[in-house]
C-alpha cells in the first residue's frame, strides 16, 4: 500500500508531465500551421511543372530523354521519409511497416531494392535491421526549404541517370488532415508525364525556344526535385499533425490518471483519519 | 491536379494574365497586365496581348511587367515562361519582388562573387561566382529602378 506521500508525488510528477506534452503539442500546433500554410504555397508550381511537362512530352520522342526512359527494372530504389524526432504517434512506425511491405514485395519480384533515407527515425530502424541495402541517408533537416529538397532530387536524378537504378519510388505521409495521414507510393523516376494536355495549349501549334528538347531535358529533373520538395513538405506537415494528435491525448491521459490518483490520495486520507479518531475513542474508552 | 488550375484563369478583356511562381510560393498573380518584359535564354522578349503561344527557358535576369501606366520589377533566377495569347506564365527558380530585395545584401554578395572571380578558380567554381554576381547585379538594378519612382 502506497504511503499518502508517495501518492502525492506521484501526483506531481504526472502534472510535471503533463505540462510538457502540453506544451509540445502547442508548439506542434504551431509549427503545423507554418507547414501547412507552405503545402499550399507549394502547389501551384508543381502543378503549373506538370502542365508544362504534360504539354512537353507530347511533342517529343519518349526515348529521347534518359529520364522518361522504360528500363527493365532490376534495380528498384525506395526513398522514405520519416522524421528526426519520435514522440508523433504512430507516424514513423506506419511508414516503415509499409517501407518493409513494399520492399519484400519488390523483392519478390526478383527485384534488387536500395534503400535511402530522411529522416533520423527511418534511419536507425534500417540500420538496426539486416536484410536491406541502406544507400544514403538525410538527416537533420531541420525546417525543410527547397535548396535541401532540390539537394535530395539531385542526387536521386544523378544516379538514376548514371544507370545505377532503373525505377525510383517515393513513400511519404501524405498531409489529408490534421488527424489524417495516409501513407503514400509514388513513382518518381522515369517520369510519367499525365497524357492529357491542357486542351487550350495542345490545340495551337507552339514555338519553342530553345527546342521543346532542350527544354524538357531541363526541366525534368526539376520537375523530380519539386516532386521531392513537396513530398517533404507533406510529410513534415503530417508529422506535426501526428505530433499535435499524440500529444494532445497525452496530455489527456495525464488528466484522467491526475483524476485516479486525486481519487485514491482522499479515500486514503479519509482512512487515516477514520483510523485515528477509532484509536483516540478506543484509548478514551480503555481509561474509563 | 491538372485541373482545377485552369479554374480562375480569365484575364480581363484586352489585358493578360500573369502569374508568377516559385517554388515555395506564388509571388505574383494579376489579372490586367498589359505588357511583360521577360529575359529568355535566348534574349530578352516582350509579350502584348494576343501573342502567339510560346514557350521558352529564361535566364537570370529582370523581369517587368505593366498594369496600366504602371510598370513593376522582379528579378527572376532561371525558369520557364508559358505565353499564350491572354496569359503568361512564369516557373520561376526564385523571383523577388523589388520591395522583398535587401539592396545592402546584393551589394555585400556581388562584392564577394567579384573578390572571388578576381581569384583563380577551377571551371566549376568560376560558373558559381559568374553566376552570383550576375544575380547579384540584377537584384541591385531591379532594387534601384524600384528606389527611383
Amino acid at each position: 500500500m502506497p504511503s499518502l506521500r508517495d501518492i502525492k508525488r506521484k501526483i506531481t510528477s504526472i502534472k510535471k508531465t503533463q505540462q510538457i506534452t502540453k506544451a509540445m503539442k502547442m508548439v506542434a500546433a504551431a509549427k503545423l500551421r507554418r507547414a501547412q500554410d507552405r503545402v499550399i504555397a507549394a502547389r501551384p508550381y508543381s502543378r503549373k511543372m506538370l502542365a508544362v511537362i504534360a504539354n512537353l512530352a507530347g511533342r517529343v520522342e519518349r526515348a529521347q530523354h534518359p529520364l522518361l526512359a522504360k528500363r527493365e527494372p532490376k534495380q528498384v530504389k525506395l526513398l522514405v521519409l520519416t522524421s528526426d524526432r519520435g514522440l508523433c504517434g504512430a507516424y514513423n512506425t506506419n511508414i516503415l511497416r509499409k517501407a518493409v511491405e513494399t520492399v519484400k514485395e519488390f523483392q519478390a519480384q526478383g527485384k534488387e531494392v536500395k534503400v535511402n533515407v530522411v529522416g533520423r527515425k527511418g534511419r536507425d530502424f534500417f540500420r538496426k535491421r539486416s536484410g536491406y541495402t541502406l544507400g544514403k541517408v538525410w538527416s537533420d533537416l531541420g525546417m525543410i526549404d527547397y535548396e535541401k529538397a532540390a539537394d535530395v532530387g539531385k542526387n536521386i536524378v544523378e544516379r538514376f541517370a548514371a544507370g545505377e537504378t532503373d525505377e525510383v519510388y517515393l513513400l511519404y505521409n501524405e498531409f489529408k488532415s490534421v488527424m489524417q495521414q495516409k501513407v503514400t507510393l509514388e513513382k518518381l523516376l522515369p517520369v510519367e508525364p499525365p497524357m492529357e494536355a491542357d486542351p487550350f495549349m495542345a490545340a495551337v501549334d507552339y514555338l519553342y525556344e530553345p527546342s521543346p528538347e532542350v527544354i524538357l531535358g531541363s526541366i525534368l529533373p526539376k520537375h523530380v526535385e519539386v516532386q521531392v520538395y513537396r513530398a517533404m513538405l507533406e510529410s513534415q506537415a503530417s508529422e506535426m499533425g501526428a505530433k499535435m494528435t499524440a500529444m494532445d491525448s497525452a496530455t489527456r491521459n495525464a488528466k484522467d490518471m491526475i483524476e485516479r490518483y486525486t481519487l485514491k490520495y482522499n479515500k486514503q486520507r479519509q482512512a487515516a483519519i477514520t483510523k485515528e479518531i477509532s484509536e483516540i475513542v478506543g484509548g478514551a474508552e480503555a481509561l474509563k | 491536379m491538372t485541373e482545377d488550375w485552369k479554374k480562375n484563369m480569365v484575364a480581363e478583356k484586352g489585358k493578360m494574365l500573369l502569374e508568377i511562381v516559385a517554388p515555395s510560393r506564388q509571388v505574383v498573380r494579376s489579372e490586367r497586365v498589359d505588357e511583360v518584359i521577360a529575359p529568355g535564354s535566348e534574349g530578352e522578349f516582350g509579350v502584348l496581348p494576343g501573342h502567339t503561344p510560346f514557350l521558352t527557358a529564361l535566364k537570370v535576369g529582370m523581369l517587368s511587367y505593366r498594369e496600366a501606366a504602371e510598370w513593376h520589377h522582379l528579378a527572376v533566377d532561371w525558369g520557364y515562361a508559358e505565353v499564350g495569347p491572354d496569359r503568361v506564365i512564369i516557373l520561376a527558380e526564385g523571383a523577388d519582388r523589388a520591395v522583398d530585395i535587401d539592396i545592402a545584401e546584393a551589394r555585400q554578395a556581388k562584392e564577394r562573387a567579384e573578390k572571388a572571380l578576381s581569384e583563380k578558380l577551377e571551371h566549376a567554381d568560376y560558373e558559381k561566382n559568374r553566376i552570383e554576381l550576375l544575380r547579384a547585379m540584377i537584384r541591385i538594378q531591379v532594387a534601384e529602378k524600384h528606389g527611383q519612382k
